[in-house]
């Protein structure tokens, strides 16, 4: 699957690969997506074929789901500037919430789940009051949420374990449902990837479109149709596998959530308002107060929304261990900021992707996969995760210094440079990070929904 | 220092022999050559991004050795500077244009930071005290060197930071853009400061913008355009002037640097009463006092003060209290009374504010040109929140050519671009939003002249619409040269009110610097 995707970076022309995946300004996202490809042949390699199998797949997607959402979140939290510390702790609570709310209280699970989102808002507009309004810093706010939360779970559930309702566990534990024909396919699936490989085409032939109306330089023909058709060999070949599991599995559902999840926020970011304005808030807060930007209601939402989202995390965690416990949501938070410093964000905000971000997560949960597979043991699996987070920034860091942006953003800069002559001393001298705002390479947003196994 | 005064007058300290430095893609320094004398002020002089800086990162060893084509002798030595620390220690010191304090540390500390005199490995005190009220001395600073950076003005930092460098045994001082951020008080201070070093033999370079203070202190001046030499003048050999200056850095002689008045002035469209802002951390300092004035249409009002005279503070008190912590007094537009609580509400007012500090204040340096430009008035091209970027894009497009923004495309970032450029992206920030009264904060603070100029057309233009505009600016020529009708400012409270044909820098300073007639007719 990935042999298409080498062929056309040698054949192609490096500046027309680059275009591929948008343009130079989501350089650091293809370079983290390379890496990606790379550590998932290795291990498709040394396992033996175990880690592209139907199985394995499945179970990667189901027991990462929690940490990739939470990086949305998370994402945006950096972007702004700031840090959540107390996610593992808010999930877990909501968590033992929700499942103590059906299994002692009877109450039916879309009431349950009801009732967790708005406990998730309710702490969110809590620790949002403090950052936004207090002007504690968030680190402090989270870090005290991180406590707060913690004991809560553990007063809250005594801290035992409340097992949930079997009916509960599908939005962590669940499959898409087979229905129709017997195809020896799972159905379901088999019409989730057909929608995903037409959107990926409609993605495609809109931002063509677009382009041409913005006036700007369109990538060739050829580029677009190499592009589309690797996209969809990929979702084809994914939907195959996950469709062709055992009898009973198919797409988990904590993986659509996941994609709905990522779409939703990735259009806020990209092309909305608030989106534009965290950016702007992270980037140099001065500039956006004195351009009419109301900082303190962006990092309200900002951490509110963080809170949401964990809380939706905390529900699949839950139904996907099938009961909640005191334990549930350790480290996740941890998980979570170096999936989006993997994926590119940086410490001190204004930059990062949802994407991204999900990319840097993808890694991590793959390598944690690939290395579980190959036998070797929880302790170095954490030594090795904790190299990469560090190699992975390092070598942003690294290539930041050398004057470029970032080692595949390198093929897109060269062109600006050349154009820039006039500023040359500026260019070279100071050259940040490749710019916030990916504007063209809107079907990245749907990949990871349909390659998430690869 | 103090031995350098023996040194011949015509020897050659410094020889920069055909340097080329090449970026990817960029040849920013082209074969230059650059000769400086024992003990001589030699100004470089160039429009932005024509390579002076980056010949001055050549010099201090910022680009080590190797990185660069060309020779450096320094003092009959060939030098291979591999970091700024050689550099330093072969007694080349660079003070940089963003003066390199630690605001938190006291003076002493800054003096000898990195470079602590010490006892058995521990710092003495002591002996540091002493040398640097020797060396506070020297600069003619008379503040308690215990007093921390952060309390002292910028001018005073400016006299910390060339201390620092005597106690390195400067042999070569690099000045970059030394008076920039100060007052014409300081500014003086520091020149003559400059000039006693010369006597002392040290030898400084100077870059700077302030073509008049170049050739007031300047024995040579090379120009530098395009990455090469263009030619080195001896000042009283030459007999050069500004113009002279200006010619061989634009490389035509600007005639006209000011655009005519064609603006038809209307009627007042702005009026400020009484207005009054206090200082935001101590309450019982007024920083703007009691201030009245009225803005037309068509018609640019210049702000003229001292540095901390509240200029700032007055306009960015009135931009939606950006500053100040208490305000009293009232803003009628149109003749009706409007309130400013908020920078929104003051951009929906039509208000616009284009800062003094376009770095910290007025951009996102890690943004692109085209989100900047649309950044102040997302609605404009906003739907329910979401945004149009093809609009987006249009609108950046537009902004790019009408302005002349140098940029091969919108979605550059504006890290990228040079000063000019990036403020006439905040420019185009603020023209997006439409505003009817736009308050310009010295609008063209370190950009070259080929850029002033443009400005000044934009800003005539802006005018001309119907606009009304206020410019603060430090440069007198050019409040003269813009506006229709100058206030000054002392002190916090306005002092005088003058048509700009009628006025001059001299009865301008003359208001500036005391605070009669006015405030005392209120």
């Amino acid at each position: 699957m990935s042999e298409p995707v080498t062929a056309a970076k040698k054949s192609g022309g490096i500046r027309d690969l680059g275009k591929m995946f948008g343009s130079g300004s989501s350089g650091r996202q293809v370079g983290i997506l390379a890496a990606l490809v790379v550590i998932i042949i290795f291990f498709q390699i040394t396992t033996g074929g175990l880690t592209l199998d139907p199985t394995n797949l499945i179970n990667l997607v189901n027991s990462n789901a929690y940490v990739l959402i939470l990086a949305i979140g998370m994402v945006m939290v950096i972007i702004a500037g700031h840090i959540d510390l107390s996610v593992g702790s808010i999930a877990a609570f909501v968590g033992i919430v929700v499942a103590t709310s059906m299994a002692s209280w009877q109450f039916p699970w879309p009431v349950a789940i009801l009732l967790g989102l708005t406990l998730g808002l309710v702490i969110g507009v809590w620790q949002g009051l403090w950052v936004a309004y207090v002007g504690v810093p968030a680190f402090i706010v989270t870090l005290a949420g991180m406590l707060i939360f913690r004991g809560a779970n553990q007063y809250f559930g005594n801290s035992t374990s409340v097992t949930v309702p079997s009916d509960y566990t599908f939005i962590g534990a669940g499959f898409l449902p087979d229905f129709g024909p017997d195809t020896t396919y799972s159905n379901g699936t088999l019409i989730l990837g057909l929608i995903v490989a037409i959107v990926v085409i409609v993605r495609e032939w809109r931002l063509r479109s677009t382009q041409r109306k913005m006036g700007s330089e369109t990538s060739p023909l050829w580029v677009s149709v190499v592009k589309v058709v690797i996209l969809d060999a990929l979702v084809v070949y994914a939907t195959l596998l996950f469709a062709g599991g055992r009898i009973g599995t198919s797409f988990p559902v904590s993986g659509i959530i996941l994609g709905v999840l990522v779409l939703v926020y990735s259009f806020i970011t990209r092309n909305t308002t608030f989106g534009r304005h965290i950016y702007a808030v992270g980037g140099n807060w001065h500039a956006a107060e004195l351009s009419g930007v109301k900082i303190k209601r962006i990092n309200f939402f900002v951490m509110m929304n963080m809170a949401f989202i964990a809380s939706i995390a905390g529900m699949i965690g839950v139904a996907r261990a099938g009961a909640s416990g005191a334990a549930d949501g350790v480290g996740w938070e941890l998980d979570a900021i170096a999936a989006v410093f993997i994926g590119g964000a940086a410490v001190s905000g204004g930059i990062g992707t949802i994407v991204g971000s999900i990319i840097g997560g993808l890694v991590i949960a793959v390598l944690n996969n690939g290395l579980q597979l190959l036998g070797v043991g929880i302790d170095r699996v954490q030594i090795i995760k904790g190299l990469v987070l560090l190699i992975a920034v390092g070598v942003d860091v690294w290539s930041k210094k050398q004057g470029r942006p970032s080692i595949i953003g390198l093929m897109t800069r060269n062109r600006s440079a050349l154009t820039d002559a006039q500023s040359g001393a500026q260019v070279n001298t100071r050259v940040d990070r490749p710019s916030v705002e990916p504007t063209d390479s809107t079907e990245e947003s749907v990949r990871p929904q349909s390659t998430t196994p690869n | 220092m103090e031995r350098g005064c023996t040194v011949a007058n015509e020897t050659v300290i410094l020889e920069m022999r055909s340097i080329t430095k090449e970026f990817p893609g960029v040849k920013a320094l082209d074969g230059v050559s650059l000769s400086v004398k024992a003990g001589e002020i030699h100004s470089i002089c160039g429009e932005n991004g024509a390579g002076k800086s980056t010949l001055m990162k050549v010099l201090s060893g910022v680009y080590p050795f190797g990185s660069y084509r060309g020779d450096i002798v320094f003092q009959g030595h060939e030098s291979r500077f591999k970091d700024i620390g050689s550099s330093e220690a072969a007694g080349i010191v660079i003070i940089h244009q963003e003066l390199a304090l630690i605001p938190e540390l006291s003076i002493t500390e800054n003096i000898f930071l990195g470079n602590e005199p010490r006892r058995f490995g521990v710092i003495d005190w002591v002996q540091a005290k002493k040398r640097a009220v020797d060396l506070l001395a020297r600069v003619g600073l008379e503040d308690d060197p215990d007093t921390q950076i952060k309390n002292i003005g910028v001018g005073k930092q400016q006299l910390v930071e060339i201390a620092k460098a005597l106690n390195k045994s400067v042999k070569l001082l690099i000045l970059d853009e030394p008076t920039a951020a100060l007052n014409e008080a300081d500014s003086q201070h520091l020149l003559d400061l400059i000039l006693g070093l010369k006597g002392r033999g040290i030898a400084s370079i100077m870059i700077s913008h302030k073509l008049n203070e170049i050739e007031q202190i300047s024995d040579s001046i090379t120009i530098i355009r395009d990455g090469k030499t263009i030619e080195t003048l001896n000042v009283k050999a030459d007999g050069v002037d500004e113009d002279r200056i200006i010619r061989g850095m634009v490389g035509r002689s600007l005639e006209n640097r000011f655009p005519e008045r064609t603006a038809e002035i209307g009627e007042v469209f702005f009026e400020v009463r009484n207005w009054t802002v206090q200082h935001p951390l101590t309450a019982e300092r007024m920083v703007v006092k009691n201030s009245n004035f009225v803005v037309r249409r068509g018609e640019v009002v210049g702000f003229a003060g001292l540095m901390g005279a509240g200029r700032t503070e007055l306009a960015m008190s009135l931009f939606g209290r950006s500053y100040g912590t208490f305000i009293s007094g009232q803003v009628f537009k149109d003749g009706e009374e409007i309130k400013l609580r908020n920078v929104t509400e003051a951009i929906a007012h039509g208000l616009g504010y284009v800062s003094e500090d376009r770095k910290a204040l007025g951009l996102n340096l890690l943004d692109d040109i085209q989100n900047s430009i649309v950044s102040a008035k997302l609605t404009k091209i906003a739907k329910l929140s979401v945004i149009d970027k093809v609009e987006e894009h249009r609108v950046a497009e537009g902004y790019r050519k009408s302005l002349r923004i140098k940029a091969p495309r919108v979605n550059e970032g504006v890290n990228t671009l040079s000063g000019g450029n990036q403020q006439k992206v905040v420019l185009a920030k603020w023209m997006f939003t439409d505003p009817d009264l736009l308050i310009l904060d010295e609008p063209t603070r370190g950009i070259d002249v080929g850029a002033k100029t443009e400005i000044y057309g934009i800003i005539r233009d802006l005018a001309s619409s119907g606009k009304g505009i206020i410019l603060i600016s430090s440069e007198l020529p050019e409040l003269l040269g813009v506006s229709d009708r100058i206030y000054t400012i002392f002190e916090g409270a306005i002092t005088n009110e003058m048509s700009a044909v009628e006025a001059n820098p001299e009865s301008l300073m003359k208001s500036m610097t005391s605070a009669k007639k006015k405030a005392t007719l209120i």
